[in-house]
């Protein structure tokens, strides 16, 4: 199963590809084998009591397939369908596909590209969140890696966010944001001084894939190219690592430093000027390289707490 | 929800030798196109599921033009639409039928 789409993969941007277009480009060609796709048409049971078209394959493509010659287990989600949202279908996928790589102890990759819960069918969504966390973690305790790939329309919000830092990496582009409450969210809860839901610029200094990265919210920062998402799910999947309770305790230890280091600051440009990070203001407008260049020396990383 | 079934007479059959493909994404002015070799090679069927009541004769003129011009005989063809205009469905449909003729990677 591949996309229709006519782009080479060099030129495609993983930012507006469609879900089947990036797993194409990703994983080895003629790799990817599909479980429970679109002609089994197993869609969703809810969306049609609110008279909303359903999609064949709910909006998660689940399957088996290679990357650099290495067996995985990989999961896209269709940002564009319902805004990428979880639902009983689309969840039960993801969950599947989890307990399938705890029982083969085979890696998997997952495709973010959600807005968190789809509200027609909230109550399944909120529990299929909660079961492919176990799942997750399941799978993570037995050795397999799950990594995560966050560069799509829809971000990776709601309980999609929850579900990435339970990751052991994120790789991410700078269109990729990671939140939990997506910037509507926050502005209806607390109010336009609070978060202005408009301002374009401070949704990406402030959930973007860049301060993302700069804090140690995501691994690896990547271009909006397949090639590059390719390469460092590679990377990433050399890495090895296995989750335990010292990964935990460094993970506590690690977000209560954060909080304690930059909790005066109130813009994601404060928080990089006490990283040490010279020219802050300039971030947003640097090339990934130069971004990279920029980063070194000053991150916070997890490596020990994932 | 609006849906409609056509069985048409194809006069092209479908090459190739894949067993299905899938284009598109059901989202706001976009559908989604499955295509599955299963009828006589004289044959295409269309099923369309829609969020857009009404439209009935202008996806009945969108299919018959398709099968029509197209090498769709053998194919049996979902969409699940979510308002697509009548050049996005046959731009949909051109791509569902050459992705299932394309050769197999």
């Amino acid at each position: 199963m591949t996309a229709a789409g006519r782009i080479p993969a060099e030129r495609l941007s993983w930012y507006e590809a469609t879900a089947r277009q990036r797993l194409g480009a990703l994983v080895d060609p003629g790799t990817f084998v599909e479980i429970i796709g679109p002609e089994e048409r197993e869609t969703s049971p809810h969306l049609g009591i609110f008279d909303l078209p359903a999609q064949f394959d709910d909006g998660m493509i689940v399957g088996r397939a290679a990357i650099g010659g290495r067996a995985i287990l990989i999961a896209a989600q269709e940002g564009r369908f319902m805004g990428g949202a979880f639902g009983e279908v689309h969840g039960a996928k993801l969950t599947g596909l989890l307990r399938a790589a705890r029982m083969s102890r085979r890696d998997v990759v997952v495709l973010f590209d959600t807005g968190g819960v789809r509200l027609q069918e909230a109550n399944a969504g909120e529990l299929a969140i909660a079961e492919i966390i176990r799942a997750l973690v399941g799978a993570r305790s037995v050795g397999a890696q799950v990594i995560g790939l966050i560069g799509g329309r829809a971000g990776c919000y709601g309980g999609g966010g929850v579900i990435a830092g339970c990751c052991s990496t994120l790789i991410a582009s700078e269109h990729g944001r990671i939140g939990v409450s997506g910037p509507d969210v926050i502005e209806t809860n607390m109010g336009v001084e609070e978060f202005d839901a408009r301002d374009r610029a401070l949704i990406w200094r402030t959930m973007g894939g860049k301060h993302r990265y700069l804090i140690g919210g995501a691994d690896l920062f990547v271009d909006d190219r397949p090639a590059a998402f390719r390469e460092a799910t590679l990377a990433a999947l050399g890495r090895g690592g296995s989750l335990g309770l010292d990964t935990l305790v460094a993970e506590q230890a690690r977000l209560e430093r954060r909080l304690a280091r930059f909790s005066d600051e109130t813009d994601a440009i404060e928080v990089w000027a006490a990283l040490g990070i010279g020219n802050a203001e300039a971030i947003p407008e640097l090339a990934t390289r130069e971004f990279l260049l920029a980063a070194a020396g000053h991150r916070e990383s997890a490596d020990e707490a994932r | 929800m609006e849906r409609m079934a056509y069985r048409l007479t194809a006069p092209h059959p479908a090459g190739g030798t894949r067993r299905q493909a899938i284009v598109g994404v059901v989202a706001s002015g976009n559908l989604e196109v499955l295509v599955e070799r299963a009828l006589p090679p004289d044959v295409c069927s269309v099923e369309v599921a829609t969020s857009v009541r009404g439209f009935g004769p202008v996806w009945e003129a969108v299919v018959a033009d398709f099968v029509a011009r197209r090498a769709a005989g053998g194919l049996r063809i979902a969409i699940n639409d979510s308002g697509a205009r009548p050049d996005t469905v046959t731009l949909r449909l051109a791509q569902a039928v050459r992705l299932i003729c394309a050769e197999e990677p």
